[in-house]
Order: structure tokens, then sequence, then C-alpha cells
């Protein structure tokens, strides 16, 4: 008789559970073709898979999990599935996803995994592809962010295309009875070698009762007829007449309005209430006190509590609020300034125990056996993101349902935000997400749609839509933090760089050190150091903080490639030339960088403003979210001692160009961005309280302060890299390099102002 | 009750004459393709023209309009607003679109008063209005564009 023992019978269940976990996690992450529902239809109308539907007056409706906020995302994902689909363009439109997880962001999560873009090993493979099958499994991972939606879609978007194009097919040989091979797809239409042709919505009924090809071959590039060209956006239309609805358009009826005053110190609250001035207003209905809103992931710090107005218009909401009395609590947040920051900053950049998020060779000795050491201290200020549309949210709550009209980045994540603080479920909250007026990492963080949700509580089912002044917005952000960097290196006798250091602090947003992004782009560049070492100390304050176009990368391209130019001036080389060795076996961004020099005429003499100032030049290369992008700019410095951007030539190489007009939108855009942030963008805190209220104090670049932007796109047929970010960091130091390269004044200080 | 001359008809609006023009077109009138972005002139999102010169709305009171015909994007018409829409559409200039109402009502009383300007007109024109997706190149480029395809 076999007598089973305690520890046996511990190991044996351990290892069941193990070899089912293996046997789990070796089978492939499960399809994205098809969701648990499928998706609801309107009469006349045939869902083919979870993200495309096909009407029988041949409109083709594609479905958009992603947040068009100016990226053009909707029409980058949609030319993918169409162009599979062989479907017409023009009878392409488009609806917003529900929240099934074949939606779900893996690009997102997997490029956030702490591992270097060289590295191609079996343990960063093995945990990539452990993450993709579990964010397949998990519910409310959608997300539009970190530069990774077409990275995420550009398989199954293809995919969905392929299948609905061969179940159309198979449906067009069935009904002319002729075998499938001899039809073929064209523009929304199946025809046949004899002549026989039908459209697609004509085909739609008998393809939707067909098996959904699971295993269809994509085309060879040379196959695509959208993919690749520079297709016309799909909302700019709406974009032109008004019609094109945001957030801030919603105009459900009987809608009232609130506006809404923050305790002006970060994260403070109300502490005491006298609304009765305020209420006698006319048009008024009720002032609610609202207690602070945690940011939540990927931000440190929490929304100011506050006190919202209700009124019949919105005029008479922002007007009742100047009447209202208020006591505030300001919370732990009053000590914070912004002297105080820079000086934890300083203090951290020396300190021990830090970070170390790379190394190579030996660093200390190398630098002892350096014939010349350089270092240098470079910092960046706090940055609003200021989007054009101000934070705003309508919501109703009525027969315990919330329902919501919202500028989200992470719908999933502001459902759930809702549904916990109605006290709900997370089913009974609808949300209705339009057009979003920018973004830029702002919308992640979901305060404003919560105070709408808490706000549509005491209207007895009314709808309100809350907005936030711009001075509310610009003094209740997730700030970029501001980050200081000790960059040090060693250079041999012939000039070489023998050693690079650079030690960072600043915030890292709450994320365990594991996951910590601080030293994004500094940390994983692809320049070759035989010796090199990338650290950061974490240095936290009562201020909140989050993520801002190209997150860490914003501050550590500046950091790094200005400190490369510095090296280069040391060793007496060519800026381009010392990357170019440095760069020597990365190809890709050696091509990158040869043709921005190539196209700006680097080592000529750069001539003259047309004010007739003398220009300098500057350039820099960065690679982030999988894309690598230089720039060249021209700056001349005015009568005032302003710098002015006169031109900026722009080189991308992202893998393949979807449609290489956005690509150049986005390259113009993040240039514009960074330009702001180069030039002029800088939060201050005193007694924990913003100092910037509108965009007079807050100053962002203006139509007349543009330079001429010419973007040239590098021919590949690698995967697409990500887009809407990674122009952002190369702008500030091409300027810097200019800057310096004119007039001899090396600033590491943003934004950049001369002496 | 005030009585406004708006994208050519004559109707009446239950405002209070100080209310900003922005929010009588916006709730009073359910017409929502003007934006707010600042409230104090300073992005240029709210853009109307009054009389055909481009005001911003946030700034301009209900009763500072008087008589004089109020424009916004839902209204607008023209050869100018027509070639500039085109060259707008051929460009591809928008991005989140949000501040291009605005550009375009900057940009057509531009042209209404300046058929042909030159760069230091358009910047002079332009500058009021902010965009932060950095749509400005294309808006320059449009703006030439509607000029010489009206020619």
């Amino acid at each position: 008789m076999i007598t089973l023992n305690r520890r046996h019978v511990v190991l044996g269940t351990l290892g069941a559970a193990g070899a089912l976990i293996v046997g789990w996690g070796v089978l492939p992450p499960r399809q994205r073709l098809l969701p648990g529902e499928p998706l609801a239809t309107v009469p006349g109308q045939v869902a083919l898979n979870g993200w495309v539907k096909l009407s029988t007056d041949d409109t083709v409706t594609v479905v958009m999990s992603q947040a068009e906020m100016g990226q053009g995302i909707h029409t980058g994902l949609a030319m993918l599935l169409a162009d599979e689909m062989d479907a017409d363009w023009s009878k392409v439109r488009l609806e917003t996803s529900n929240f099934d997880k074949i939606y779900n962001n893996q690009a997102m999560i997997v490029d956030a995994l702490p591992f270097a873009p060289e590295d191609h090993g079996l343990g960063k493979r093995v945990a990539q592809h452990l993450v993709r099958k579990v964010i397949r499994e998990v519910p409310g991972v959608i997300a539009t962010g970190g530069s990774s939606s077409m990275k995420d879609q550009w398989l199954p978007m293809r995919q969905a295309g392929a299948s609905a194009r061969r179940m159309l097919l198979s449906a067009a040989a069935a009904l002319w009875r002729v075998p499938e091979t001899e039809c073929t797809a064209d523009s929304g239409r199946v025809h046949h070698a004899s002549g026989r042709s039908a459209s697609y919505g004509e085909l739609a009924g008998r393809a939707a009762g067909l098996a959904v090809p699971g295993d269809v071959a994509l085309k060879q590039p040379s196959q695509f007829k959208l993919i690749g060209t520079a297709v016309r956006r799909l909302d700019a239309a709406a974009k032109l007449d008004g019609s094109a609805a945001f957030a801030i358009d919603a105009s459900p009826p009987g809608l009232l309005y609130a506006s809404i005053v923050m305790c002006p110190t970060l994260g403070g609250s109300v502490a005491t209430l006298n609304s009765a001035a305020a209420l006698a207003l006319p048009g008024v209905h009720k002032a609610v006190v609202l207690a602070p809103i945690p940011g939540g992931m990927l931000s440190v710090g929490a929304t100011s509590g506050g006190v919202a107005v209700i009124a019949d218009t919105p005029f008479q909401a922002m007007r009742a609020i100047d009447s209202l009395v208020i006591d505030w609590d300001p919370g732990a947040g009053a000590a914070a300034s912004t002297r105080a920051i820079n000086a934890a900053l300083t203090e951290a950049i020396g300190a021990s125990g830090r970070q170390v998020h790379h190394e190579n060779g030996d660093v200390d000795a190398a630098m002892q056996a350096a014939a010349t050491r350089i270092s240098a201290d470079y910092q960046v200020p706090m940055l609003a993101h200021a989007t054009m549309e101000p934070q705003n949210c309508t919501a109703q709550f009525k027969d315990g349902v919330a329902t919501l009209w919202c500028a989200t980045q992470a719908p999933p994540m502001a459902r759930s935000a809702v549904a916990s603080a109605l006290k709900i479920d997370e089913r009974h909250v609808q949300l209705h997400i339009p057009y979003l007026g920018g973004g830029f990492g702002r919308r992640y963080f979901p305060d404003v749609i919560v105070q709408a949700a808490l706000l549509a509580r005491e209207t007895g089912g009314a709808p309100v839509q809350l907005l936030w002044t711009r001075e509310q917005d610009m003094t209740h952000d997730y700030y970029r933090p501001a980050f200081k960097c000790r960059a040090q290196a060693g250079l041999d006798a012939q000039g070489r760089l023998i050693a690079w250091s650079t030690q960072s602090a600043g915030s890292s947003l709450g994320a365990p050190s594991m996951f910590d992004s601080s030293t994004d782009g500094a940390s994983n560049m692809a320049y070759r150091f035989a010796n090199a070492r990338m650290s950061h100390q974490p240095s936290e304050a009562p201020v909140s903080l989050g993520i801002w176009r190209s997150v860490a990368h914003s501050q550590n391209g500046f950091f790094t490639e200005s400190f490369i130019d510095e090296c280069a001036v040391a060793a007496k080389r060519d800026p381009v030339e010392f990357r170019a060795d440095l760069l020597r076996d990365a190809p890709r961004h050696l091509q990158v960088l040869h043709r921005a020099a190539e196209l700006a005429h680097w080592g000529e003499a750069p001539g003259a403003a047309p004010s007739g100032a003398p220009l300098g030049r500057g350039i820099a290369i960065h690679r982030a979210f999988g894309s690598i992008v230089a720039q060249v700019a021209d700056v001349s410095v005015d009568s005032s001692r302003a710098i002015r951007v006169h031109r900026v030539i722009c080189v991308v190489d992202c893998g393949t160009a979807v449609n290489p007009n956005l690509i150049r939108q986005q390259m113009e855009s993040a240039v514009v961005f960074g330009l702001s942030a180069a030039l002029h963008g800088e939060i201050t805190v005193k007694h924990g309280q913003v100092q910037q209220g509108n965009f007079d104090g807050y100053a962002t670049l203006r139509f007349d302060e543009c330079p001429a932007i010419e973007t040239d796109i590098i021919a590949s047929a690698q995967p697409p890299g990500g887009i809407g970010e990674a122009g952002t960091p190369p702008i500030a130091p091409a300027v810097a390099n200019a800057v310096f390269a004119l007039t001899g004044q090396r600033l590491r200080s943003l934004p950049l102002k001369l002496a | 009750m005030t009585t406004i001359n708006i994208n050519g008809r004559r109707l009446t609006v239950d405002a209070p004459p100080e209310t900003p023009l922005l929010w009588v077109l916006r709730t009073e009138l359910d017409l929502r393709g003007t934006k707010f972005g600042c409230g104090k002139a300073l992005c240029g999102a709210c853009t109307v023209h009054l009389a055909g010169k481009a005001v911003r709305s946030c700034v301009t009171p209900l009763a500072a309009v008087g008589e004089r015909e109020v424009t916004t994007i839902e209204g607008v018409a023209g050869p100018e607003i027509t070639a500039l829409r085109r060259a707008w559409l051929d460009i591809d200039v928008v991005q989140c679109g949000y501040c291009q109402s605005g550009q375009l009502m900057s940009a057509c009383a531009l042209l209404m008063s300046t058929p042909a300007p030159t760069d230091a007109a358009i910047d002079a024109a332009m500058a009021g209005n902010l965009c932060r997706c950095g749509t400005y190149p294309r808006i320059r480029a449009a703006i030439h564009q509607a000029v010489k395809s009206a020619r």
C-alpha cells in the first residue's frame, strides 16, 4: 500500500501546478480576432470579427479601441484593416470599441518591461511572451500611450482585415459555385474570372454565416495598397466646420453646467465652506464639496479637493465660484516649492545608494585613467500638459446607471474610478469617448471624470457638465517632474570617449525600482561606451506629477545629447563624426544621423537669418518607443537675447511607415511641443501652489515663433515603431547645441535662456 | 432678452448682457464649434467674426455685440473660407482639431481684409491662435495655397 506523506502531497501539488503553468506558458497567447461576445450590430449590418462590421450598403465599420487625440491613430489603424481586407477606403467608418480583452494594449505593457532595445536574449523573449499572454487574459488594459497603438495593432488589425477578406471571397465562391482561388478582391468588390462581381455589402449576409478563418496569410509589403501611402486623415473634414464632437460638446437634454475651484495647494482640500452668497445668485443650484482624488497609476500626488457649483449655464457657474468663501486645508503640500525641490535634486544627484540602471566595463578605473575628464550638471523644470481642450466631463447618473461623455486615454481605468466613486458595478458605467482635444499623457488621470460623476449624484438625474477653467487646468495638472542629471565623461589622449556616467535625480512616479523608467533614453542608448554607468536616485516631493509626452525621454534626451556634444567639443571632434564613431554598431542610427547631416548641409556655414543675424547649427539624435529621430536646428539670437529657431531638419526611422503623412505630422507636432519646453515651459511652485495660471504665465510656442520643419522618413521594412512621442526628445538638445555653436554658451537648463 | 445677428439670422437670446459671446453661442444657440480655451483672449480657440473682423468671443460681452453680424465656424461662407478649407484638407492641417475652428476663423478674417498676405502679415494675424499639436507650419502653407487657388 502506498502511503503519501504530507511532503509528497505538497511537492506533487506544486509539480502539477508547475507543469500546468509551464504548459500554459509555452502555448501562444490567445487569438485577438474574436471577442468574448460578438459585436453588436444594427439591421443590415453583420460582424465579421471583433474589429470590423460590414453593412449591406457597403459601409465598412472598423472598431477603434484607441483614443484619437490628434496623433491620427484612427486613420492609421483603419488603413491596416482596410488594406488587408481590400476594402473601399471611401466606405470606411469608425466606431468606438467595447472593453473586450482582445483590445488590451499588449505592446504598451511589453515595452514597459525593463529590457534594453539591444537585448535579444531568451530572458527578454520569455518575459515578453508571458506578459503578452497575461495581458490577453486580464480585463481593463485598453489604453493609448507609450506610442504603442500602431505597434500593438499592426498584426491584429491586419489579421482581422485578411480574415474578413477571406470570408467575402468564400461567400462569393459559394454563391457563384466556383473555386475560391478564381475569385479576387479589390476595393470593396469580389470579382470572378467570368466577369461576375459583387460588392462586399451584397456578400455581407453570406459571409457572416461562414466560420471565421483565424490563420490567413497577410499581404507582402509589395502588395500593400494603402499602407505606405500618404492617406489623408479621416477626421479632417469634421474638424473644419465645427461638427467634430469633443467631450466639451456633449449636450444631452436638460444639461446643467458646473465650474470648480480646487485648493490652490497641490493635494489640499476644503476645510470650511460658506456658499450662501453663491447660492443666492441667479441660476445657481448647488455647491458641492469634493475630496482630493489620487492620481493613480503612472503618477504621484493627488488632485486637490475643491468646491463645484452647479448652475443653469456655464457663465453662471463660473461667476458663482467667485462668491464662495472657502477656508482651505493645504495639507502636506504646503511645504513644496521649486526651491526646495531643486535643493533636494541637487542633494540627490550626489547621493549614494543609487539605483544603477545600466553598467558595463569599469567606469571608475576608466575615469581615473582618462587624460581629460569633464562633468556637467543639467536640469529641467516641471511642465504642464496644457491641452487645448481644458479638462472637462459630462455625467449623468440616473436609475443606477452612470453615463459619461469624457476624454480619456485609459477608458477602463476611468470606468473603474467612476464605479468605485459612485459605489456601483462597472457594468453600470457607460462611457462615450469623443475626440480628445489633446492628450499628451494628461488624460490618463481620471480626476475630472470622477468629479463629474460625483456631481451627477447631486442633480436628481439631470446631466451635468463640469468644465475646468484654464487656470484650474494649469494649476492642477500631473506635471512632468523636474529632474537633474550629473553627467561625467573621460576621454583618452586621442580624444576617444572611454568613460561615461549619468546620475539623475527626480520623481520615479511611484514606480518600484524594478520598473522605474526614469532613465529611459539615458540607460538604453545605442552609443557603444567601453565603460558606462547610468544611475538614478528617486526624489519625491508633495506635488502631483505624471507622464508627459515622451515621459523620461523628454529630459534624458536633453541631458545625454547635450553632454555628448560637450564630449565632442572636449575631444575637438565634429559632433556628427563623434556620434557616428560611438554608433558604429547601430546601422539604423547611423543612417538617420548621416541623412540628417546631409539634408542640413552639415559642415557648411549655416549662413544668416532673414534679419541678417548669424545662424548656429546643432544636431541631436535619440531613440524612443522603437523609433530613431535625428534633428538639426538652425538658430539665431535676436536683439533681446531671445533664441529663435528658423529651421529644423528631422529624419526618422520608424520602421514601416504606415502613413508618411501622419508621421510627418507627428514629427512637426513633436518638434513644436518640444520647442515649447525648450524655449518657454516652466511650472514653478511656491507654498505648494503652482505660480502659472494661463497662457500668459505658461507660454507655449506661438505661430510667429515656429520654424520651418522638414521631415524625411527612412524607408524600412521593419515592423512599425511608435511615432507620437519619438520626435520630442531631440529638439531641445539640438537647439542647445546650436546655441553653443553660435554663442559659445553651453545652456544646461531648460527653458534655454542666454546670459 | 437680447437680439443678435448670427450667421445670417436674427435671434433672441435670454442671457445677461455681460455674458461672454462664447457662452451665448455654445449654450444658448447650440453652436458648439466655437471652443473654450483660456477665457482671457490668450489662445484664440474661441475666435469668431464680428462684422467680418476676428474677435475672441470669450472676452466679448453680449452687450458689446449690438447690431453687428456674428459669424461662427458653422455659418462662415464665401470664397475665402472655401479656399481655406480646401487647402486645409489638401495639406491635412488638423491634428486634435480643438483649436482649428479658431485658426480657420482667424485665417479667413485675414484673407477677407488682405487677399495676398505676406508671411509677416500671416504671423501677425495668426500669432494669437495657439495650437499644442503644432499645426503651425501646415497652417502657413495652407494659407499660401488658399491665396494661390483664389487667384
